[in-house]
């Protein structure tokens, strides 16, 4: 087995008595998808900002490409790789997508103090946005404000600033949140295309999407972890009937 | 850059103005006021409507430069060469050791701890005894470059305050423009997708705030030569204010809105004080019609007109 990318070591997190992230341990290989289900309250946007480093957590270890990530803020995370959207959607109002996008390519090659150029003039940034942009189907959006984007733009728009940072790892946090059912058809094709070229941590709430995409999938109950395996086991892994699927059928 | 047209009309006007007449003492005295508060205001302009930091105590910045002026006349050093360094230097080091801990804040809290910061310096400046306190210090005689009176004259003055003025806009507007500036504008409106692209605004933030404290140490370094005359008043936090409403006024979202702004609060702060005896009582109901009806300010209504 290749070695994981991303290697959770026995997260913990409490607020007060209640423990948030129970010792979660959970490994994401190269090139899989791997998505994290589980009901509400399951802990699962705690976890997030665990991997990413909104907050730290009280015990265990955040392991990235073969680095202990735990004390790294998210910033420094990013630019180690770790790319992540939101669960509502985070894009600069008042620049246009390409702007949006050509944010990241900066943040990535060269330093962005730099003081005299237009950055708006940089041949080779706006390539490269343009690049990511096409990648998922807004080149023609390219200088719209991300403003005036339509929700489903707005999570595509994300994507692009996201693979704009070069990542070896997306985390995607409910990407179909809010979608209505075209743009989440649209939006699942859009993450089918990008399963080949990544390696993708999927958090989400909608079971077909999960299923349909999911390599292999962590059912997470009460901040621990109760099942991980390819869809098939976890469809008939009755632990996971009775904790989640079961509760959905209610 | 086509709709900054009336900004580039007053700057022209300022240029042309001691040609067509108004060459007296009283109206380079009054323009050399609106030019170096426009200056002031137009690096505050960049803070707030740039980076988004509401700093309420810019005039701190300004009363550093003035007062490195004060101080080193005090002991004799009177050479622009050493003196303009000085003044932009000790702002800017003020801005980076306020900046450091008040960038750490945001909201009404960043207001109030630059507010808290201006009133510190205020109250150091007036109990600077060997430099008049409370009731201010006056030259000894403006400041020289490289041995001549140059900035004693007055026409020459007038053209150094505005060749500052315009470069100040051409500077912050470079800044705005650039990766700096891409970063800053971002983080503004969104500092998580800043941070989410791999960079912290933290140290943008900070390298602006000293940039525009370091322009304000400039004009604080002219507003000296301009009066001769250095006092604490200058440092209060209702300086502070007037700078922020200026750029208010003038419009946020435009750096070249805060010389509209400065040019209009100067002109009728001047025209009020002369020809009604209670101006106060009609400027301010004034400044408050003007920021409820004027939206986007002054420079919105001309880009409206004109769009």
């Amino acid at each position: 087995m290749a070695e994981p990318l991303l290697r959770l070591v026995d997260l913990r997190k409490h607020y007060g008595g209640l423990a948030v992230t129970d010792g979660v341990s959970l490994d994401v290989l190269p090139g899989e998808i791997h998505a994290v289900i589980g009901p509400n309250g399951a802990g699962k946007t705690t976890l997030i900002h665990e991997i990413t480093g909104v907050v730290r957590p009280d015990a265990g270890q955040v392991v990235f490409a073969g680095r202990d990530v735990t004390r790294l803020s998210l910033p420094r995370r990013v630019r180690a790789g770790l790319a992540r959207t939101f669960q509502i959607t985070s894009v600069v109002p008042g620049f246009t997508a390409l702007a949006n996008v050509a944010l990241a390519v900066q943040a990535r090659s060269g330093s962005s103090f730099r003081f005299l150029r237009p950055a708006a003039s940089e041949a080779a940034t706006n390539t490269a946005a343009m690049d990511a942009l096409a990648e998922v189907g807004l080149a023609d959006r390219a200088e719209v404000p991300a403003g005036a984007l339509s929700h489903g733009e707005k999570r595509a728009l994300e994507l692009a600033i996201a693979l704009a940072t070069k990542p070896r790892l997306l985390l995607l946090d409910e990407p179909l949140a809010g979608a209505g059912p075209e743009e989440t058809e649209r939006l699942i094709a859009l993450l089918t295309r990008l399963k080949s070229a990544y390696t993708i941590l999927l958090v989400e709430h909608d079971m077909q999407a999960v299923f349909a995409l999911a390599d292999r999938v962590s059912v997470l109950v009460y901040g621990r972890v109760i099942a991980t395996g390819t869809v098939a086991d976890i469809r008939g892994n009755p632990e996971v009937r009775a904790a989640y699927l079961g509760e959905d059928e209610a | 850059m086509r709709e900054a047209w009336l900004p580039l009309a007053v700057l022209l006007a300022l240029g042309a103005a001691p040609l067509l007449g108004f060459g007296g003492s009283y109206e380079t005295t009054l323009m050399a006021r609106v030019m170096i508060l426009a200056m002031a205001a137009v690096s505050l302009s960049f803070l707030v409507g740039g980076a988004g930091l509401v700093s309420l105590g810019h005039a701190a910045s300004v009363g550093v430069g003035a007062y490195a002026v004060a101080i080193l006349d005090a002991h004799n050093v009177t050479e622009a060469t050493r003196v303009l360094p000085a003044a932009i230097g000790a702002a800017a080091l003020f801005s980076l050791v306020t900046g450091a801990v008040a960038i750490r804040t945001s909201g009404v809290h960043f207001i109030m701890i630059t507010l808290a910061f201006g009133q510190m310096a205020f109250f150091t400046a007036s109990s600077l005894a060997a430099y008049g306190g409370d009731d201010g210090y006056t030259l000894y005689s403006r400041t020289e470059v490289w041995g001549s009176r140059l900035l004693g004259d007055r026409l020459a003055f007038h053209y150094v305050c505005l060749g500052a003025l315009a470069l100040t806009w051409a500077l912050c507007a470079m800044l705005l423009a650039s990766r700096f500036g891409r970063v800053l504008r971002a983080a503004r409106e969104n500092a998580q997708r800043v941070e989410a692209v791999g960079l912290s605004p933290y140290p943008f933030r900070l390298v602006a705030y000293v940039i525009a404290g370091a322009i304000g140490g400039a004009a604080g370094f002219l507003l000296a030569n301009a009066t001769e005359f250095v006092s604490p008043a200058g440092i209060s936090w209702q300086r502070s204010g007037e700078l922020l409403f200026m750029v208010i006024l003038g419009g946020v979202g435009r750096l070249w809105g805060a010389i509209l702004g400065a040019v209009a609060f100067v002109l009728l702060e001047t025209w009020l004080a002369d020809h009604v005896a209670h101006w106060k009582m009609v400027f301010g109901p004034l400044l408050v019609l003007a920021v409820l009806f004027l939206k986007g300010g002054l420079s919105g209504l001309v880009v409206r007109r004109h769009g």
